[in-house]
């Protein structure tokens, strides 16, 4: 029994859960949100952790969770040229355009 | 790499303190000084804990509560608080800390947590009184932080406020149901919970301003939006009416309204008690970091077999729903 006791706490010790980032939709017609993260040792056991964890009072309708180390991100920082792009194009927005005053529905 | 990030360290500084001034938040693969990362690490760690430990004095009580109702009502709290623990843990982990490596501080008696959760619960008067002052000073110090300059600290603590509030609640109905409709011996159990609460609810905050050397840079970073002794003065201010309401009185003979001040003054801490029981003297700290020692190792079979089941199954249970569709 022992025995059985300490080889298990070194297979914990060895392979800790890994991390799993929760995503909620908390009602019909609306996007998955990121809520948080937590630790399980497979993706079924972190679905019910996610439940019991993040919608204890109805917060959600439908839950994603995803390993972390799973995803690919940019980085935070808004000096990223990555978005940069995105700066230069106000063509892109309905504002850049002068329509009259008088012309209705538009 | 290291000279690289050394030579843009004065501008990584300041566009990070831009950011806070402008009331902006910092995210998880931001920059931020090795200072700010440490301190908020401390803080988020420490405040876990407390969450944990915290399901301890009154986890005591569910065995033993005087109805279902009570009972139900109670292990909904306590399962509310490990959650909470849980969402500071994952805000913890997302500046570099190890959860494994937090709950061994924690049971090794290297990191602290809260005082007040070193104080004994003698009777079930303790479980309401402990919601209504306890969390209530928590709501006091977690409101704030609803805004604290780390961005997944502050929405941890949106969450976690949200559910505070039924916190206190539970318990202030609970001890006006036995002012109320209780016995006399109801109502003394009540008295005495509140006579033995309420310093240690007022220690809660830490220790006075011109003794928290931290705080300047704590608020100047934003991860403490108000002194300490500020807090202490908004609880006071708030629970005093309560008391009325509830009809017991507060152990403190000092506490009287100050209309110049438009606060009430109460009398001094006993700021030795605060040292004496941080430092791990008090009533019950060897028995909390024991109990969760226990819950720890006794819990080591069950995340040996989940591991273990979770490595043999790994091989099969892959794109069973891969491909649902989001
Ligand atoms: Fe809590
Ligand atoms: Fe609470």
């Amino acid at each position: 029994m022992i025995m059985l006791r300490e080889g298990m706490d070194e297979m914990c010790a060895q392979g800790e859960w890994p991390l799993y980032e929760v995503f909620v939709r908390s009602k019909r017609g609306l996007n998955h949100v990121h809520v948080g993260s937590l630790h399980a040792a497979d993706g079924e056991m972190a679905l019910r952790r996610a439940r019991d964890l993040f919608t204890r009072r109805n917060e959600g309708v439908s839950i994603w969770v995803v390993k972390s180390a799973d995803i690919t991100a940019s980085s935070p920082d808004e000096k990223d040229p990555f978005f940069a792009p995105s700066a230069d194009k106000v063509y892109r927005h309905p504002t850049f355009y002068d329509i009259p005053d008088n012309v209705p529905h538009m | 790499m290291t000279a690289d990030t050394e030579a843009a360290t004065p501008e990584l500084e300041e566009h990070f303190q831009r950011t806070i001034d402008r009331d902006q938040r910092i995210e998880p693969r931001d920059w931020m000084p090795e200072g700010y990362r440490k301190t908020l690490i401390r803080q988020v760690a420490q405040h876990a804990h407390s969450e944990i430990i915290g399901m301890q004095p009154e986890g005591n009580w569910i065995t033993r509560a005087p109805s279902l109702r009570r009972k139900a009502i109670l292990l909904a709290k306590v399962q509310d608080e490990a959650g909470h623990g849980l969402y500071l843990y994952s805000a913890a982990e997302t500046l570099g800390a190890d959860r494994a490596d937090l709950t061994r501080k924690l049971i090794e008696g290297r990191q602290k947590y809260s005082s007040i959760f070193n104080y004994p619960t003698l009777s079930f008067a303790d479980v309401g009184v402990i919601g209504w002052l306890v969390d209530g000073a928590a709501i006091c110090n977690q409101v704030p932080l609803c805004r604290s300059s780390y961005g997944p600290y502050a929405r941890g603590m949106v969450r976690i406020c949200k559910e505070e509030s039924f916190h206190q609640r539970q318990g202030y109905e609970l001890l006006m149901t036995m002012m109320r409709r209780g016995t006399e011996a109801q109502r003394r159990m009540v008295q005495d919970a509140t006579d033995r609460w309420w310093w240690p609810s007022l220690m809660m905050f830490g220790p006075p301003d011109h003794d928290s050397p931290n705080t300047a840079q704590s608020m100047a970073w934003k991860v403490k939006r108000h002194t300490n002794d500020e807090l202490r003065q908004r609880f006071v201010d708030m629970t005093v009416p309560q008391a009325e309401a509830l009809g017991v009185t507060l152990p403190d003979p000092e506490l009287a309204w100050n209309p110049e001040r438009g606060h009430y003054d109460f009398g001094e801490i006993d700021w030795d008690e605060f040292k004496r029981v941080v430092s791990g003297d008090g009533p019950c700290n060897a028995q909390r970091v024991a109990q969760r020692r226990r819950a720890h190792d006794d819990g080591a079979w069950v995340r040996g077999a989940a591991t273990a089941y979770a490595a043999k199954h790994s091989d099969t249970s892959h794109d069973h729903r891969g491909s649902q569709g989001l």
